[in-house]
């Protein structure tokens, strides 16, 4: 499984990066977590407000710090 | 939600409203009696009259953001930047522009997702003068801004912030797109093949579109608090203490050039609504000219240094110019209009 967020380095991004990543490690999920900050990228994507979040390429959340219970039930 | 659960939340959410109206209606009471009788100062001191201001002031802003921001939340979870595209997509120019301007009043906008929003939308066919009505009327008509300017200087005075704000993003985006600056824009972002229709665009049960509005609460109340309560401080010290018609002379209408000079400190600032509008009512009441220190306010919120230079990676700086050039004459209008009529 691969998890992009998606955003230009505002604190919002960095926290939903550290909700994200404190997931997986809480569950021990192996999952490939990646950050991009690139617009193009990012409007390649379809991604229009960050900080956004997508899972295999699928975009579950944008413009917004997800949930812990959110990030667990992209992963079930 | 489950149904067994919804009537405690429902009759919890029925005593905070009850509780919230009582309190706000003797709001004012409450002040003067911790000023002059629990504390108690000298009604005819400097310090009483900064101490009471403040303990009216800044409880009574704190509880209408609190509901007003819960209210915009709500409305807000109807619209995502996803579906505004898809309502101002091949959208001619004119038209087009209000409803942008209306719609960035509502669509959910933080000024460091400005570029790929603004890429999402040209890419699309969002004409560039539309995508420019969304982007001047997103930050500058805010809830907080109309929510201070309503609490501490009445509806009259939000209603016309409203009402030229959403005036100049349609005027400044319509006269960028006459401009036809397109060959402004890097070139990369046209060769971008946006994906549409992407993300976040489920259909929320009212149980979610009420926790977007709780969410909202904690989010902007939680960061701008500090803010309100910074501003108001000032504003009750420039209140007790800085003499009636002090700055009559450097800001009242009689100054012709303090609209310009409001704007030109105003641009490169940054700081949210909630900081500013405090101050914006503290000098008023010491003589200053309304429409200079609406002029200022907007001037501050609009546009700012970090916003431009964000804007830069999509924009060359022809287009920067004539975006800050448009939206400053704009707001320099305003102030020059509200000190002649009021």
């Amino acid at each position: 499984m691969v998890i992009t967020v998606y955003g230009p380095g505002c604190a919002r991004c960095y926290e939903t990066e550290r909700v994200v990543r404190n997931v997986l490690a809480e569950l021990q999920y192996d999952a490939d977590l990646q950050k991009v900050s690139d617009y193009q990228a990012m409007a390649a994507a379809g991604v229009m407000a960050t900080p956004a979040v997508a899972v295999d390429g699928v975009i579950k959340l944008s413009g917004r710090i997800p949930k812990r219970e959110e990030v667990k039930a992209w992963l079930a | 939600m489950e149904p067994r659960r919804r009537l405690p939340w429902a009759l919890g959410g029925l005593a905070a409203a009850v509780a919230w109206i009582v309190l706000y209606r003797h709001l004012a009471a409450l002040a003067g009696w911790v000023t002059y009788a629990l504390l108690p100062l000298d009604p005819r001191s400097r310090l009483a009259a900064a101490v009471e201001f403040f303990l009216f002031e800044a409880p009574k802003v704190l509880m209408l953001l609190v509901v007003v921001v819960f209210g915009v939340g709500i409305i807000r979870s109807f619209f995502t930047p996803e579906r505004t595209r898809r309502v101002l997509a091949g959208r001619r120019e004119s038209a087009g522009n209000v409803l942008a301007a209306l719609l960035g009043t509502v669509t959910p906008f933080c000024s460091c997702s400005a570029v790929p929003l603004f890429i999402g939308f040209v890419t699309t066919g969002v004409p560039l003068g539309v995508t420019f009505s969304f982007l001047v009327s997103a930050p500058m008509v805010n809830e907080v801004a109309l929510v201070l300017l309503f609490g501490l200087l009445g509806w009259q005075v939000a209603a016309l912030y409203l009402a030229t704000g959403l005036g100049i993003a349609i005027i400044a985006g319509w006269t960028i797109g006459r401009l036809h600056l397109e060959r402004h824009v890097e070139s990369w972002v046209f060769q971008v093949h946006a994906a549409a229709g992407a993300g976040d665009d489920a259909q929320l049960s009212w149980d979610d579109r009420l926790r977007a509005g709780t969410d909202a609460v904690a989010d902007i109340v939680g960061k701008v608090w500090p803010w309100v309560l910074a501003g108001i401080a000032v504003g009750a010290g420039i209140h007790g203490y800085v003499p009636e018609q002090f700055l009559a002379g450097i800001m009242g209408r009689g100054a012709w050039w303090s609209v310009p000079l409001a704007v030109a400190i105003g641009i490169p600032m940054y700081s949210n609504a909630a900081g500013i509008v405090p101050v914006v009512q503290a000098l008023l009441s010491k003589g200053a000219a309304l429409g200079t220190v609406l002029a200022f306010m907007m001037a501050v919120i609009a546009l700012s240094l970090p916003e431009i230079i964000i804007l830069r990676k999509v924009l060359r700086p022809p287009l920067i110019a004539v975006f800050v050039g448009v939206v400053g004459t704009g707001i320099l209008i305003v102030g020059y209009l509200f000190n002649a009529i009021l």
